[in-house]
């Protein structure tokens, strides 16, 4: 495959011809915060956290799903970038009920660690408080809807590595909602195969193992990992 | 609690500081002219708004100490049941969640009027500084007071502002 080169923050780098902009910086070993991107499943693009500046382009673009081309020139930490980075985390804490504290993935969670890695020490916008509910009603498995962030990645990972196409997203805007089926509760879902895909993709505390207590949950991501593994490369032999 | 944690380092912060107000001392009135308040917790009543100006007003450098003052945390769930206003949470606390004595308190004085949600301290007042965590870790609290200390412009980072 052609290799393009192009810049990032000034530096020159050549990466494979239809690469992400996200792809080629980190094979550059330059890091971009991200949320909604998991490895193994394709991008949509939904998070906004890896938003970069493309010279000559009005607006920012998504690294996660913005092709390279030739002569590139991309800055990902500019002043600009990184103030609405801020914000778009502080617009996330502020839209749901996010209490650390007393979260099953308190010191596990995407959205905690990159709160702190971006310098988030408050949230200057009014929190909504708005009402959620739990499904609790599958026998292994919980939702809480209060710290779902909308990242789509327990969709893509039900739909494209499993197959089932349980989880589905419903409403528009702050209103949408992660259901299962056409909106069912959990346990009635005919189409989920109780797999645990979704858990694993979760990056907060939306989805998680019942029995899981406070900071108890931890994520074995190598399973994803290992069934792309295995169908790609046939590597069918699981080793933990 | 995690401010007693810093262990020995209070014999090192004593001669350098006064104290002049605190839950520990028996002082009822917040003094004029004070140089740091860590302040705790959300603003939930009437009592601690006031309290809230009454620092404000009165303190030169005012933290938020904790995720209670700053994100209202768990003192703030009950902003998000959906209880709609301040006589259900009552209603709830002290009638359908009690098994003794079902009523909501009525003499003046006992139960400050609630707010109608719980606040985050800097959407009542300015806040200088925020101390994240819960509780905040005692090397964080020790870091932000050494620097401040020194007179510098306190600033913690990476996992020194975690909640939770």
């Amino acid at each position: 495959m052609a290799a393009k080169t192009l810049t990032i923050n000034g530096r020159q780098i050549s990466a494979a011809e239809g690469s992400t902009i996200l792809q080629a910086a980190l094979d550059a070993g330059v890091s971009l915060p991200t949320l909604c991107h998991l490895e193994g499943v394709y991008d949509v693009g939904a998070c906004r956290l890896c938003l970069v500046e493309v010279k000559g382009a009005s607006k920012l673009v998504p690294a996660c799903t913005t092709t390279i081309s030739e002569g590139m020139e991309i800055q990902t930490a500019t002043e600009r970038l990184v103030k609405y980075r801020r914000i778009t985390l502080e617009l996330l804490f502020a839209e749901r009920n996010h209490v650390c504290s007393v979260c099953v993935a308190n010191g596990h969670c995407e959205l905690q660690s990159l709160a702190f890695s971006q310098g988030m020490d408050h949230v200057r916008f009014e929190y909504i408080f708005p009402k959620w509910d739990v499904d609790n009603t599958h026998s292994l498995f919980g939702m809480d809807h209060n710290r779902c962030i909308l990242c789509t990645r327990c969709v893509r990972v039900c739909w494209h590595i499993e197959g089932a196409g349980t989880r589905n997203v419903a409403g528009r805007g702050g209103q949408s909602k992660i259901i299962t089926d056409l909106n069912t509760s959990w346990s009635e879902s005919e189409s989920c195969t109780s797999c645990g895909k979704c858990i694993q993709s979760c990056p907060t505390g939306a989805l998680f193992f019942k029995g899981a207590t406070v900071g108890e949950m931890v994520r074995d991501r190598s399973k994803l990992e290992f069934i792309v593994n295995a169908r790609e490369k046939k590597l069918w032999v699981y080793q933990d | 609690m995690s401010f007693l944690d810093l262990d020995e380092f209070l014999l090192e912060l004593a001669p350098q500081v006064c104290m002049v107000f605190s839950p520990i001392m028996d002082v009822k009135k917040y003094p004029a002219n004070v140089d740091l308040c860590l302040v705790e917790g959300a603003i939930c009543n009437e009592d601690h708004l006031e309290m809230a100006k009454t620092i404000r007003c009165h303190t030169k450098f005012v933290v938020a100490f904790g995720d209670c003052a700053i994100t209202g945390n768990v003192s703030a769930i009950r902003n998000q049941l959906g209880l709609g206003g301040r006589e259900n949470v009552l209603q709830r606390a002290y009638v359908e969640a009690a098994q003794l004595n079902q009523c909501v308190p009525s003499m003046r004085g006992i139960v400050p009027p609630l707010l109608e949600r719980v606040l985050p301290l800097h959407e009542v007042i300015p806040v200088d500084f925020f101390l994240t965590g819960c509780p905040p870790h005692p090397n964080k609290i020790r870091s932000f007071l050494c620097q401040w200390l020194a007179g510098d412009n306190p600033r913690l980072e990476g996992l020194d502002l975690k909640m939770g």
